[in-house]
């Protein structure tokens, strides 16, 4: 069973993933990178990824959310970050996280920032 | 009264969960609140890790011991994996400005921040140690 579910749509010019489940060593991971991977190949640069239904992050899902950022900046793209529980609030904090995401907790707002 | 518990898993990762029920079990036992609880848990579960992918390098074959020591007060984690050990003064800091997009090295960092003491040995037979403890502060009006 996978542990986790990612669901894309589009708003505007961002593709928004929903993701549900565990981001941990193994599966969550993996299908994270996977995702983000088909999306830059396939063109798509501005991604916000929505944590709202992330029940468990490791160390490792960490580093994954780490990684797709740095793979979608090189790119040329921005990934940023929607509805962050308060558990992964505080694994990026403790590691000086958010000052490298750009965080949001309204979709809306979310969207305006990619700009035109 | 203190009560243990002695599980061997191998190093498989989809074992983790199984580990995590137990730690879920002791932290309950122990009496520790849901967050503190939650944090321990992801320690023992970054140790288990550390200790499937570094230690044992993800040989199945090679088990991971965990032991858990407990009364009301306190809780003991010891896990030992049968890999070649390594100096934990030489793992780089994830605070660092040149390792803040580094994806890997913040598993050791979590488990110092989320639990009271973090010991790291090597064993007699080979395979490394860590003994991690996490008290109720709010017993001894410590928070």
């Amino acid at each position: 069973m996978a542990h986790l579910t990612i669901n894309e749509r589009t708003a505007e010019n961002v593709t928004i993933l929903d993701l549900d489940g565990k981001i941990t060593i193994g599966d969550g991971s993996v299908q994270l990178r996977e995702a983000v991977r088909k999306l830059l190949e396939q063109g798509h640069k501005n991604l916000l990824i929505d944590l709202g239904k992330v029940d468990y992050v490791d160390s490792s899902g960490i580093g994954e959310l780490v990684s797709c950022y740095t793979t979608t900046k090189n790119q040329g793209g921005q990934l940023k970050l929607l509805n962050l529980t308060k558990k992964i609030q505080d694994l990026l904090s403790i590691t000086k996280l958010l000052t490298v995401f750009e965080t949001f907790e309204s979709e809306s707002e979310a969207l305006a920032s990619y700009g035109g | 009264m203190t009560e243990t518990i002695e599980l061997t898993i191998s190093s498989k990762f989809d074992l983790i969960e199984i580990v995590s029920s137990v730690t879920k079990g002791a932290t309950e036992r122990t009496g520790f609140d849901e967050d503190t609880a939650n944090w321990i848990e992801l320690a023992v579960r970054e140790s288990v890790i550390n200790a499937i992918k570094h230690g044992n390098r993800e040989d199945p074959a090679k088990r991971v011991d965990i032991a858990y020591t407990f009364d009301e007060t306190e809780l003991t984690i010891v896990v030992r994996d049968r890999g070649r050990g390594f100096d934990p003064a030489r793992i780089a800091d994830p605070l660092d400005p040149e390792n803040i997009l580094n994806p890997n090295g913040r598993g050791i960092f979590y488990m110092r921040s989320f639990m009271d003491e973090v010991e790291f040995s090597r064993h007699a037979d080979g395979g490394t140690i860590v003994r991690m403890t996490k008290r109720r502060t709010e017993l001894n009006g410590n928070g």
